[in-house]
């Protein structure tokens, strides 16, 4: 088997593995997309983990303890996904916790009501499917397989997300209202979440030919809609944009202008809880020191000499 | 600040089927790597049994060299079946 360049392998739709050669700009982008992906699903516990405590019924409890606990079992993969690339979580973490990495724009929105879990894991949990599923075709094979394991998971998160605001749109009014105010206050941050439209989008070109992305922002944004207004007529839920209405020459849902303002103003901190998510992930990271020093000491302690080995 | 050494994760879903690599994690000891490989890896019954192996253990071939290191395989296609010929009719070979 004759060695394979870097462009061969990417025009014969081939996956780039840790070792292989690969431009700088490739191994860049890569870096910072999966480190910024990482830090989004550890950044991403602090909303719903809000709730934990204060769930309902012992079902939804334990329900959203799985699923939390999946997203910090998403944050490792992908940690150890970006680590093949030659840099180390530890780098990674100081880069978040010093401002110079981003982790999405949603996870700065506060989750006000019980509902709000029920709209994260419907629209936001949704829309991270939409976003993810290509990534598992990514060149890039060991991001190309956290991406696997990761979207099995989200499938159980979108789902109780869609069922806990099924019950509260079937229970009483005040449940059916706190369901539809969620849902008010989550579908245009969720549409969001697919970035910039595809106009000003500077560097989607050079990621769809790398095989990094493999759809513009826009068709992602477009195919989450469609998938999502007819769930929302299933819920008995409106979505909040007079516009939505389906288009039969297109064959989509015509739906109206996200305010883009607003996704670059929370990218740049000034969405509702920047600064809340950072300080309480920093304190956490502080507060986690002593076990980490804890266990490396026991390790060391008991660490068993080469020779001493049976 | 300086994480704790990498491992390499192998899991066996069920008997019958080898360890097949999954990922790795960061543990301070094998111990907890193993615990810490159950809670990352296996938290939907994916496996019944475990492997970690420090990653800096493990002995790679070098992919710059990958053409002349596999190459002897290359012009030995009559370690195929389908490299011979059976006459028409001839069943079970
Ligand atoms: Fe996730
Ligand atoms: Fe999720």
């Amino acid at each position: 088997m004759p060695n394979v360049s870097f462009d061969d392998l990417l025009a014969d739709d081939g996956r780039v593995e840790p070792r292989d050669p690969m431009p700088d700009g490739y191994r860049r982008t890569l870096v910072r997309q999966i480190a910024q992906h990482a830090h989004s699903e550890i950044i991403g516990m602090q909303p719903e983990g809000n709730w934990i405590s204060r769930a309902p019924s012992l079902r939804r409890k334990a329900i959203l303890m799985a699923k939390v606990q999946d997203e910090a079992g998403h944050g490792l993969y992908l940690y150890a996904a970006a680590e093949t690339l030659g840099v180390d979580r530890a780098d990674l973490l100081d880069q978040l916790h010093t401002g110079r990495q981003k982790y999405s724009s949603i996870f700065n929105y506060p989750t006000l009501t019980w509902a709000d879990v029920g709209a994260i894991g419907w629209l936001v949990d949704g829309a991270a499917i939409v976003n993810q599923v290509p990534l598992c075709r990514c060149s890039y094979g060991p991001y190309a397989r956290a991406m696997v394991r990761i979207c099995k998971e989200e499938s159980f998160h979108q789902r109780q997300g869609f069922e806990i605001l099924h019950t509260l749109s079937h229970g009483t009014p005040g449940q059916r209202a706190m369901a539809q105010d969620a849902v008010d206050r989550y579908w245009w941050p969720a549409l969001m979440m697919f970035g910039p439209p595809d106009d000003d989008s500077p560097h989607s070109a050079q990621s769809m030919a790398w095989g990094i992305k493999r759809f513009s922002n826009d068709d992602l944004r477009q195919r989450f809609v469609d998938m999502t207004v007819p769930q929302a007529e299933a819920l008995d839920l409106t979505l909040p944009d007079p516009e939505i209405r389906w288009n039969d020459e297109r064959g989509h849902y015509d739906f109206g202008e996200v305010d883009f303002g607003e996704l670059t103003e929370v990218i740049k901190g000034n969405g509702p809880c920047n600064r809340e998510r950072m300080a309480h992930r920093l304190r956490a990271h502080e507060d986690g020191a002593w076990v980490r020093e804890a266990a490396a000491a026991y390790a060391a302690k008991h660490a068993v000499p080469e020779e001493g080995a049976a | 600040m300086n994480d704790w050494p990498l491992w390499e994760v192998f899991v066996r879903s069920r008997r019958g089927l080898s360890h097949v690599h999954v990922g790795s994690l960061h543990a301070p000891d094998a111990e907890l790597a193993l615990r810490n490989a159950r809670d990352l890896y296996t938290r939907r019954q994916e496996g019944i049994s475990l492997w970690v192996v420090p990653s800096a253990q493990i002995v790679a071939s070098d992919p710059g060299e990958r053409e002349a290191f596999f190459d002897p395989a290359d012009d030995k296609v009559y370690r195929h079946p389908t490299f011979y010929s059976v006459p028409e009719g001839v069943e079970h070979l």
